[in-house]
């Protein structure tokens, strides 16, 4: 299969970046997205040209770090999946197939496809994590979690933190992230001793990273390779509502 | 949660709004004794029309800074866009609500303070010494380019009401994963609805199914 690329490249932050047209030729349908990228670097490194710097991981869909928008989807067209789990048997022959980063203002540009996602760090450092004790393991079924919660704990804790959320999100918000890092321990008695203040530091850092806010058009869920449900988003909202209402009454 | 909460408000106003109005089919009698029933209510009345201007200036005043905050957390704008799942409405809150802003502020001058149309002026009380609403009503609505303006208002109050209609559950945190499909079909359907009762009026007016009561 042959493609044309439009690549977005940019040297570095602080310079413009435009988009760059590529050619591939003789690629097998069951390249995957990020192989092809991989072949066309090794023939640009042939031509002496600088290589596409873009970011990969486990190339298995469990790590998070591959992070590009292929023609205008985070994660390109086959969702839910991060994009190496895209394969180019989805494009058709001869097709163009534009390529930009993740274009999110708190994500801010390091070099062609490359991003700084550590905004989402430092959501999850200001309250996503539980305090536990020390020490051996403590016998498992001390702490009985009803079926339901420990179901949907586990399903807000596939969130990988791509950021995907953000970069489909027209407003550029974060919400499905910080929704899911902050029921995914909600959910649980472990959760519970930092419960409210968990909730309040980290929508405080969401905002102050400089995220949108959520105006509810689901275009998260949507391209998520998790499959996140938007409805930890009323989930985080409850949580908020609940933490702000007991810290008002003075708890 | 303040725009949830506000546009709820605004909600219940619409529906109401609604069901006053469609007592001009049952007849003059009806619709003039209703708006003479609300003068009557006096300072209440004008407690009401306090409250929901309060509503819709903090509705407007907090949507606006949110769409600016939005605007800041992408800088730079993607070169291609595709949406997989946000509709049109969700994408457009804020031209829509602007322009029913534009649709409301005329429709108050139109039928409340009655300062576009000089005929309205000329009216005679109804044999009941109430004012004719109904009478102005047709004769407001007679004309095709009012008519035109008001169905194109109530279209774009139809988009942002099918957005926001079931939004505001999510925003308040009232649902979960089966309610949330359920309530946006809903939202679209109850959003349709107003849009078919408010428009069912001037059609049926243009139609000459709805005569004035009175010879100006």
């Amino acid at each position: 299969m042959n493609f044309r690329l439009k690549i977005w490249r940019q040297p570095n932050a602080n310079t413009p970046g435009k988009l760059t047209d590529y050619e591939v030729r003789d690629i097998s349908p069951n390249t995957s997205f990020l192989e092809m990228l991989d072949i066309l670097n090794e023939r640009l490194l042939e031509r002496g040209e600088e290589p596409i710097a873009f970011d990969s991981d486990c190339r298995e869909g469990i790590c998070g770090t591959c992070a590009l928008t292929v023609n205008g989807e985070a994660h390109g067209p086959d969702h839910p999946g991060a994009v190496c789990e895209l394969y180019m048997r989805k494009f058709s022959d001869g097709a163009t197939i534009i390529i930009e980063p993740f274009r999110v203002g708190a994500f801010p540009i390091v070099k062609d496809l490359v991003i700084d996602r550590s905004a989402l760090d430092r959501i999850v450092q200001a309250g996503g994590f539980i305090s536990a004790r020390a020490g051996s393991a403590p016998e498992a079924n001390s702490i009985l979690i009803p079926k339901h919660n420990a179901d949907l704990a586990m399903e807000a804790a596939a969130c990988i933190g791509c950021g995907a959320c953000a970069a489909a999100c027209p407003n550029g918000s974060a919400m499905l992230f910080t929704a899911a890092k902050v029921s995914h321990l909600s959910f649980l008695p472990q959760g519970h001793p930092e419960r409210e203040s968990r909730v309040l530091k980290m929508v405080r850092v969401m905002d102050a990273e400089g995220f949108g806010n959520c105006t509810n058009t689901y275009e998260c869920e949507a391209v998520c390779p998790a499959e996140i449900s938007a409805s930890f988003i009323a989930k985080l909202n409850r949580e908020y509502a609940r933490a702000a209402l007991q810290r008002s009454a003075g708890e | 949660m303040i725009v949830a909460i506000t546009g709820i408000i605004l909600i219940l106003f619409v529906i109401g709004h609604l069901l006053g109005n469609l007592q001009i089919f049952i007849g003059p009698d009806w619709i003039n004794g209703y708006s003479q029933h609300l003068r009557d209510l006096g300072p209440l009345l004008w407690a009401i029309r306090l409250f929901l201007l309060t509503a819709v200036i903090v509705h407007i005043y907090v949507t606006i800074q949110l769409a600016i905050e939005n605007r800041r957390a992408r800088p730079e704008a993607y070169v291609d866009r595709q949406y997989v799942k946000a509709t049109f409405a969700s994408r457009h809150m804020v031209m829509s609500g602007l322009i029913v802003l534009a649709f409301i502020v005329y429709h108050l001058a139109h039928f409340t303070f009655r300062k576009t149309d000089p005929r309205f002026a000329l009216l005679k009380p109804d044999p009941l010494g109430h004012y004719d609403v109904y009478s102005m009503m047709v004769y407001g609505f007679q004309n095709y380019f009012v008519s035109g303006f008001y169905v194109l208002g109530l279209f774009l109050l139809t988009l942002h009401l099918g957005h926001g209609s079931s939004s505001f559950f999510q925003s308040l945190g009232l649902n979960d994963n089966k309610l949330t499909p359920r309530l946006a079909l809903g939202g679209r359907v109850f959003a349709w609805l107003l849009f078919a009762g408010y428009t069912s009026i001037p059609v049926a007016i243009l139609l000459g199914l709805i005569k004035p009561a009175q010879q100006l």
